[in-house]
């Protein structure tokens, strides 16, 4: 699998009033990847998402799935939005088959994977509770395991975690780790918090807003055998440290 | 002198906790009404034909089952709404769906109907029967021009109100056109949809009367209409409790089927 995205400009709205949010944006992601995109607000990170997912078209420049253009929404890009996004009148295992059953895939097999990835988020026995009764961390684990189930070729996460209370925040990243390395999934993280994309990703890149650019990109090669070890482990903290001063300076270039 | 202050402390609650029964309030205030009624017309300050007794209207009842013309009555009325309200749902359903996904039609349509909306529907009464006489066919388009409108710009907000990471999530996991719609919009607006039936039934109902008051040949509102002619009070009173009972009715069915179909949205 590799993704392309290569010179990706956009603007929204037409004329004088046309607003450019995403300035010549270009990386790329392998097979195995963890990403993350860290930015402040309104540095048009949700946006990179949604045109790579097909959402929005880019107005210039082009994103390439495995070589193919993308041309709009499919079943090789699931997303997982920060909130509100699972099927209220549909229970944990429902949500979970939703994505097979659009593909009409068999009942048997729907059943087997519904079955197979309400165990690797850990929910098996919630399995029959409607959305309103799980608690906000176990809706997003539903989330992730419905896009996992529909086999995409890369997970692209949009702050999953950021409507989540800080414990439980932790035990998410603990969670989206494990299964990294249990599934070998493929990921986008989108994130406003610079230590959870340095906990998870193996590649960092830094946006600045007005226009939404990447200013920076580090490969964080960590060990992370044990995140709670790595969490206050030296090179970490100074990698941390050296990225929350770029974003500062950024940020007090706005204001200057 | 502790058991007698408890005493009554308990028997306080327990009648708290009686009120607190949701058809107990209710029931006593239907009984108020009618005590009060009764009460009225046994003291005979009010002339008889004015304000016909409560026995009064329950005879007059019970002869109008006997003969028939009760149940033939109710059910020219209800067959009417039905007809009218099924078309007018039925047509209002995909209407408004399409105008809350669309923007193009929504523009289009949109001021159109809100200006049909508020015509009073039984405005139209003189045009319906210029057009198709006095046959049932007026009333039942009178039903659904009085419906229709609502019907569809109420449905037309619930799709609207679809949150769009539903819709795009389904986009996520391979989902195309007429499945989204099927699997996400339609069950997410279920609730939304019952309701907005539920409220324009009432509507329904006050127009089938409206119209069979102008011209019909049976009908409850037929019968209140010739009673007046002769003075009866009392068929007069046993229409508008009919009325009322089977508009009672028909909200409960709904509200019934919305508690059965959509109970995640409680
Ligand atoms: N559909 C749209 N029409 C017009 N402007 C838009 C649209 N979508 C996004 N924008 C603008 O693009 C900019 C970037 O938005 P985006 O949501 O991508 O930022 P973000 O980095 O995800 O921010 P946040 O961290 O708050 O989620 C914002 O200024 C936003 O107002
Ligand atoms: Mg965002």
């Amino acid at each position: 699998m590799h993704l392309n995205v290569a010179s990706v400009c956009k603007s929204f709205g037409y004329g004088p009033k046309a607003k450019q949010v995403l300035d010549s944006v270009s990386f790329d992601l392998h097979s195995g990847q963890f990403m993350a995109l860290v930015g402040s607000s309104g540095s048009g990170k949700s946006t990179v998402m949604r045109l790579i997912a097909g959402l929005e078209r880019p107005s210039s420049g082009e994103i390439r799935l495995d070589g193919q253009r993308i041309r709009g929404p499919g079943a090789d890009r699931g997303m997982v939005f920060q909130k509100y996004s699972l099927y209220p009148w549909l229970t944990a295992a429902q949500n979970v088959a939703f994505g097979m059953r659009l593909q009409g895939r068999p009942k048997a097999e729907v059943r087997e994977r519904t079955a197979y990835f309400l165990e690797v988020v850990g929910l098996v026995d919630s399995a029959r509770l409607l959305p309103r009764e799980l608690s906000g961390g176990m809706q997003q684990r539903v989330a992730i395991a419905r896009s996992l189930a529909a086999e995409p070729k890369v997970l692209l996460l949009d702050e999953p975690f950021g409507a989540l209370d800080l414990q439980i925040r932790e035990s998410m990243q603990e969670f989206l780790h494990r299964l990294w390395l249990q599934t070998g999934l493929t990921a986008l993280l989108i994130t406003h918090d610079l230590e959870e994309a340095l906990l998870l990703a193996q590649e960092v890149h830094i946006m600045a807003p007005r226009p939404g650019r990447i200013v920076r990109s580090v490969r964080a090669d960590l060990d992370r055998s044990s995140l709670a070890h790595l969490r206050v482990s030296q090179p970490f903290l100074a990698l941390r440290e050296e990225l929350a001063s770029c974003l500062r300076g950024l940020d007090s270039n706005l204001t200057a | 002198m502790r058991s007698s202050e408890a005493d009554p402390l308990k028997r306080w609650s327990s009648l708290r906790r009686f009120l607190a029964q949701p058809w107990v309030l209710g029931l006593i205030g239907v009984a108020t009404v009618v005590l009060i009624w009764l009460l009225t017309t046994a003291s005979g300050a009010v002339d008889k034909l004015f304000l016909p007794s409560p026995q009064a209207v329950w005879h007059a009842g019970q002869s109008q089952w006997q003969s028939g013309v009760l149940l033939k009555d109710a059910v020219a009325s209800i067959q009417r709404v039905f007809i009218g309200f099924a078309l007018s749902a039925g047509l209002a359903l995909p209407v408004g769906i399409a105008m809350g996904t669309n923007p193009t039609i929504c523009r289009l349509l949109e001021p159109l109907m809100a200006l049909i909306r508020y015509m009073p529907a039984p405005a139209f009464i003189p045009l319906l029967i210029i057009y198709f006489g006095l046959e049932e066919l007026p009333k039942i388009l009178l039903i659904f021009i009085g419906t229709f409108f609502f019907n569809t710009l109420m449905i037309m907000d619930a799709v609207k109100f679809v949150p769009s990471e539903l819709v795009e999530t389904a986009l996520t996991l391979g989902g195309r056109g007429l499945p989204i719609l099927t699997r996400v919009v339609a069950p997410f607006i279920a609730p939304q949809v019952l309701d907005t039936y539920r409220i324009n039934m009432a509507s329904a109902w006050n127009l089938v009367i409206v119209a069979e008051l102008v011209a019909a040949t049976e009908g409850l509102g037929k019968r209140i209409s010739l009673a007046q002619r002769f003075l009866r009070t009392d068929d007069i009173f046993v229409g508008l409790i009919v009325i009322g009972l089977v508009g009672l009715t028909i909200d409960l069915g709904f509200r019934f089927l919305m508690r059965k179909a959509c109970a995640w949205a409680n």
